[in-house]
Order: structure tokens, then C-alpha cells, then sequence
């Protein structure tokens, strides 16, 4: 589901290069929309949390990914609204992303190659923590297209790698021994 | 006459962006058919009798689909809509 969420907000920041801010703030519900939307998969995170949490690092992990998810949503929507105005707030948007890629990776134990859940861990934790560079630049430049479109991309990648998890696969295809997947008890 | 070139020349750009935006959808919804296709076993509604009901509601290959869609219905034609409204300054 969240994947679905990332797949539609990467769509979003695509058009939005494409039209350019001007078009896309026509319309008072894309304006609030990305930000709305991240701000609402925030709270969401925090029913993840508690129904995911197999243990206290896991909930630690989820409940840091739905502050930050919040606090940047939450600071966007203040900024689409026009009652932040401040450029440092857009600086919470990449403070998610790298703080969610940290929680990603610190929760996540095992090697790469050890289940099809580790692999996707790992790439969404290091597409996160390289992701955030973009929106970092888009904070400095915010009409470079190259750091919007990056942004864009990182979404892209994550979905893409949220796809492809499964809870009992095999890290890469029918790779045997140490890649097969752990199935959850 | 220079100025219907000048609306000609400044027409092709937004045309082209036209027919980005109109494409991010479908593109969408092409890769979640073409990973339905691809990756049949992880459609339980071909099994529904086999699965629950969490199984059957969400289907990646299937959400996809419906995320090309939702973009294309709810946020591309507007901003098609936009775009063509839009005046040459």
C-alpha cells in the first residue's frame, strides 16, 4: 500500500517538473496534496507501528519514520498554505528522507543477501539516505530540475523496491542457501 | 504574422509537456499489466477461493494499475486542462 502511496506521489512530482510550479498551484488541491498526502501516510505509519513491531527496535524505526513523515508533510502543507514562509522548512523534507533511511537501516540486522526482506531494506535505506541529497538541493535551488526530478526518482526506486518485497521470497530469484528468504512465524 | 509564429513557437513546448503528462498514466498502468502478465502467481484473484480476503483486496501488480489510473484521472486531466488554458504571455 505504501508503495502504491510512493508510486502516485513520484507521478505527482514528475508532472509537477513537467508543468512547472505555476500550472501545477492552479489547482488548491494539488497544491496540497503531495504535502497532504505525506502527511496523512505519517499517520498511518503510526498504525504500521503497532501492528508490525516485532520488536522494540522495529517500533522505534516506524514510529521515527512517521514523526518525520509528519513534521515534513506537516511543514509543506505550511509552506503550500503560505502560513510558513521560512526556507528552512523545507529542509524537513530531506531531515525525512535520511532519517528514514537511518531507521531503515539500523533496524534492519542482516546482511544483504540473507532474505528478500533484507535486500529491500537495504536498498530503501541507501536510496533514502542519497535520496535526501535531492530535495537538500531542491531546499538551496528550488527550480533546478535536476534535484526535482531526482526527488521524483527516489519515490520511483522505493516503490519499486516495496513491489518487490515479499515476505518469504528469496533474495534474487531461486538463489539457494544463505539468500532464501525467512519466512515470518 | 510574426506574432502567430512567435504562438506557434512557444505552442510546440507546451504540446510537448501536454503529451508528457498524458503519458505518465498510461506508462503507469502498462507496467502494472505488463507485471500481471509477467508474474501471474502473485494475482490471488485468480485463486479467489484459495485466499483471503487481505490477499484478494491488495494485489501489487493490480495497485499499480490502479495508481496509473488514479494519476491520470484525478491529476493528469488537470493539469492537461490547465496547460491548454494556459496564455501565451
Amino acid at each position: 500500500m505504501f508503495a502504491t502511496g510512493f508510486l502516485i506521489l513520484a507521478a505527482c512530482l514528475l508532472a509537477q517538473v513537467i508543468v512547472g510550479d505555476d500550472v501545477w498551484n492552479r489547482s488548491a488541491w494539488r497544491r496540497y496534496f503531495f504535502p497532504g498526502f505525506g502527511f496523512v501516510m505519517g499517520l498511518a505509519m503510526w498504525g504500521v507501528a503497532v501492528l508490525a513491531s516485532g520488536s522494540t527496535i522495529h517500533l522505534l524505526a516506524h514510529f521515527t519514520w512517521a514523526q518525520v513523515m509528519m513534521l515534513a508533510g506537516g511543514a509543506h502543507l505550511g509552506l503550500a498554505r503560505g502560513k510558513l514562509q521560512h526556507r528552512s522548512w523545507r529542509l524537513t523534507m530531506p531531515l525525512a528522507l535520511g532519517v528514514s533511511g537511518l531507521a531503515f537501516l539500523a533496524h534492519e540486522q542482516h546482511g544483504w543477501l540473507y532474505s528478500r526482506s533484507a535486500l529491500v531494506h537495504h536498498i530503501c535505506g541507501w536510496t533514502l539516505l542519497v535520496g535526501a541529497l535531492f530535495p537538500l538541493g531542491a531546499a538551496f535551488r528550488p527550480r533546478s530540475h535536476l534535484f526535482r526530478l531526482g526527488f521524483a526518482v527516489t519515490f520511483v526506486v522505493l516503490a519499486i523496491a516495496l513491489f518487490a518485497l515479499r515476505d518469504s521470497g528469496p533474495a534474487l530469484g531461486s538463489v539457494p542457501s544463505i539468500a532464501r528468504g525467512d519466512s515470518r512465524s | 504574422m510574426r506574432r502567430g509564429l512567435t504562438r506557434d513557437r512557444l505552442s510546440a513546448p507546451r504540446s510537448r509537456r501536454i503529451a508528457a503528462v498524458a503519458a505518465i498514466g498510461p506508462l503507469i498502468v502498462l507496467t502494472g499489466l505488463l507485471w500481471a502478465l509477467a508474474q501471474v502467481d502473485r494475482l490471488p484473484l485468480l485463486d479467489p477461493d484459495g485466499n483471503g480476503f487481505w490477499s484478494l483486496a491488495v494485489e501489487p501488480p493490480l495497485l499499480v494499475l490502479l495508481a496509473g489510473a488514479f494519476f491520470h484521472r484525478f491529476i493528469a486531466l488537470g493539469l492537461i486542462r490547465d496547460l491548454s488554458g494556459s496564455e501565451v504571455d
